[in-house]
């Protein structure tokens, strides 16, 4: 399934530039409301009641103050960012890969990360001298690292990057070898079994300033990059052979392009673990919404998927307080949900 | 004549069937699936597929009729050496098949109940989860394996031990008993007073920080932890050693001031296995939170 043209779409619905700039204006300053609202949301929502919260805004103690902002808002503002990163690397990888069924967790990430996990925790429960330097590298350490092993694997079968077909596969293959090596893992060693659940479901619960910042700064280092080369992705679109005739590097597009995909996927895995559906929903809630180019896609899938993750953090912490639900069960649902209500529309639409 | 003699012979080789079969046919009893399970009488090939059940067969003296047991019993050291049929849900079938069993012992959360019932096999499920469950299982494979007096003295024992443990440390403390977080995995996941750990806890006076309504082993909000402020945490010596790294937590009672209750893998297996060793586990709390608040 190929990416819709944007900007003949908005040609052909007769739109002038003017009303899309106005509208995209409005739905990213929506965008930005809805992050502010959930953000300050976010302060109200944990164990304490509402009123408690909204109490403690006002006459903190040193209790308080801790759970504020020590807690729920460097909570909110990581899930923000890694929500944002799996948004970006989403669109990136549909650009591409010129398919909008396309996820950031296409080249393997998420069962590379999976698997350093369960070593890790292999590791650290002592049983095997061998992985000890896993078990130090920590459970965040241990998802970037088996990311990216799983990258190079991907890129390493598939020779290179140029052949997308070949890199599909590759990552396929890569992900169910590593899945299986993971279950065989979790087979022998029952004891992880419940750490591992909580990794590969998501969650943010311990994410603190340092996780935010971290988060904070791969954005931006992946944000950079891909909108200057949101051009690339727009020739794409036309094909690769028209891509290539206009000038346009397609080795060093895909390569930067999956190189931020990766780095911004491991990243957010690792320190949210696997969160599922926001890389794939946010880029198709933008093109439902707007007519955009790459670089305005790349934007509001960013924006959407913060805002999408920070929405399923409030839930899990809400729902059934002071317990709380997996973080990627929530967005499982509100992803299963959107993509329900799109074929729907689409089948009535014929 | 030649009938009567027919018959005769009928009667007389249905009679030696039946008294064949009384005799190899031990008491049907009721197991935790709700099952009627004919029973061998004094099985001699048994196969236990959950540790707590192989300590309660070994307990009470029968170790030398274990033939094979998951790979998960370890305890006593013999049962190390015998033929390990799998795990909790990837159990061999084959391998349970070839060594021959009269009775396989097992949980009743194992799907494998129904193929063992295809295959012929005779197996009793038993619920090991909490401490009402040692004492019943105790009772119940006493009466499998004809030991049902050492049953008896075996559930007394550990009864009178448990209860001991439990009044020393309520005697010993100055104060209240101190509030306890029990941290099961670094999700975090804590054991409720409804799980076996929260059981053995309340037995010893001290406070669980989770509730009941939350379920036996909750997945919690971590600001939960710190608003309820512990005075001391049970944790895995491994998630021990970061625990001030863990957002607001530096500020809880019990990382402050380093009140931490870690046990080794030998004695965290007495903790969370309903078995009967339930009171070296117990002591080895007991002995931790002395320690620790006092």
């Amino acid at each position: 399934m190929s990416t819709p043209r944007p900007t003949i779409a908005a040609l052909r619905a007769g739109e002038n530039f003017a009303d899309r700039a106005g509208r995209l204006g409005t739905w990213l300053a929506c965008c930005l409301a809805i992050t502010l609202l959930l953000t300050c949301g976010s302060l109200m929502v944990g164990t304490s009641s509402i009123e408690t919260s909204l109490g403690w805004l006002f006459s903190p103690d040193a209790q308080a103050t801790v759970v504020l902002w020590e807690i729920r808002l460097p909570r909110t503002v990581g899930a923000w960012f890694a929500g944002a990163l799996l948004g970006l690397s989403g669109a990136i990888a549909q650009g591409v890969f010129r398919n909008s069924l396309a996820d950031p967790y296409l080249l393997g990430t998420a069962s590379g990360a999976a698997l350093g996990v369960a070593l890790s925790l292999v590791a650290a429960g002592g049983s095997i001298g061998a992985l000890a330097w896993a078990g130090k590298l920590g459970i965040t350490g241990a998802a970037c690292m088996g990311a990216g092993v799983a990258i190079a694997l991907t890129v390493g079968l598939s020779r290179g990057v140029l052949q997308t077909a070949s890199l599909l596969l590759s990552g396929i293959v890569v992900a169910f070898l590593l899945s299986a090596v993971t279950s065989l893992l979790l087979l022998t060693k029952p004891d992880i079994w419940r750490e591992m659940q909580t990794f590969l479901l998501g969650s943010t619960g311990f994410v603190s300033w340092s996780s935010a910042t971290l988060l904070a700064i791969v954005f931006c280092v992946c944000a950079v990059p891909s909108i200057l080369l949101a051009r690339g992705l727009d020739a794409l679109t036309l094909g690769e052979d028209t891509a290539q005739s206009l000038g346009l590097s397609l080795a060093m597009l895909r390569l930067t392009l999956l190189g931020v995909v990766s780095l911004g996927t491991a990243t957010a895995v690792g320190q949210v673990g696997i969160v599922g559906f926001v890389g794939l929903v946010a880029p198709h809630l933008v093109r439902e919404t707007l007519s955009v180019n790459h670089r305005q896609l790349l934007i509001g899938a960013a924006l959407c998927g913060g805002a999408l993750l920070q929405a399923a953090d409030l839930l899990c912490r809400w729902i059934i307080r002071p317990a709380e639900l997996p973080v990627g069960a929530v967005t499982a649902c509100i992803g299963g949900v959107y993509l329900t209500f799109l074929l729907w529309r689409r089948s009535r639409d014929g | 004549m030649t009938y009567q003699r027919a018959r005769a012979a009928f009667t007389f080789g249905v009679v030696l069937a039946a008294a064949a079969q009384s005799a190899w046919a031990g008491p049907v009893l009721r197991d935790d699936l709700q099952r009627e399970v004919r029973l061998p009488a004094n099985p001699q090939r048994i196969i236990s597929l959950v540790p707590s059940l192989t300590e309660t067969v070994c307990a009470l003296g029968a170790c030398g009729r274990l033939v094979a047991t998951d790979r998960y019993s370890d305890w006593p050291a013999q049962v190390k050496a015998l033929p390990k049929a799998g795990g909790f849900e990837d159990m061999e079938v084959e391998r349970l098949i070839s060594l021959r069993p009269d009775l396989i012992l097992l949980s009743r959360s194992q799907r494998i109940t129904e193929r063992l019932g295809e295959l012929g096999v005779v197996s009793f499920a038993l619920k090991t989860e909490s401490y009402a469950d040692i004492g019943h299982a105790v009772r119940v494979i006493g009466q499998i394996l004809g030991l049902a007096d050492q049953a008896a003295r075996l559930n007394e024992d550990i009864e009178a031990a448990v209860r001991d443990i439990g009044e020393q440390a309520r005697a010993q403390r100055r104060g209240d008993g101190p509030s306890v977080y029990i941290e099961v995995d670094r999700a975090p996941y804590a054991a409720g007073p409804s799980s076996f750990i929260g059981e053995l806890l309340a037995r010893l006076g001290a406070r669980n920080i989770v509730t009941v309504d939350l379920g036996a082993f909750p997945k919690l909000n971590p600001e939960y932890v710190v608003q309820h402020n512990p005075d001391v945490i049970f944790i895995s010596p491994a998630d021990a050693a970061d625990l001030a790294q863990r957002p607001g937590w530096e500020q809880i009672r019990a990382v402050k001031e380093h009140r931490l209750c870690s046990f080794s893998p030998d004695v965290r297996d007495t903790i969370v296995r309903p078995g009967p060793r339930v009171a070296q586990g117990m002591r080895a709390m007991a002995d931790c939170l002395a320690r620790v608040a006092p």
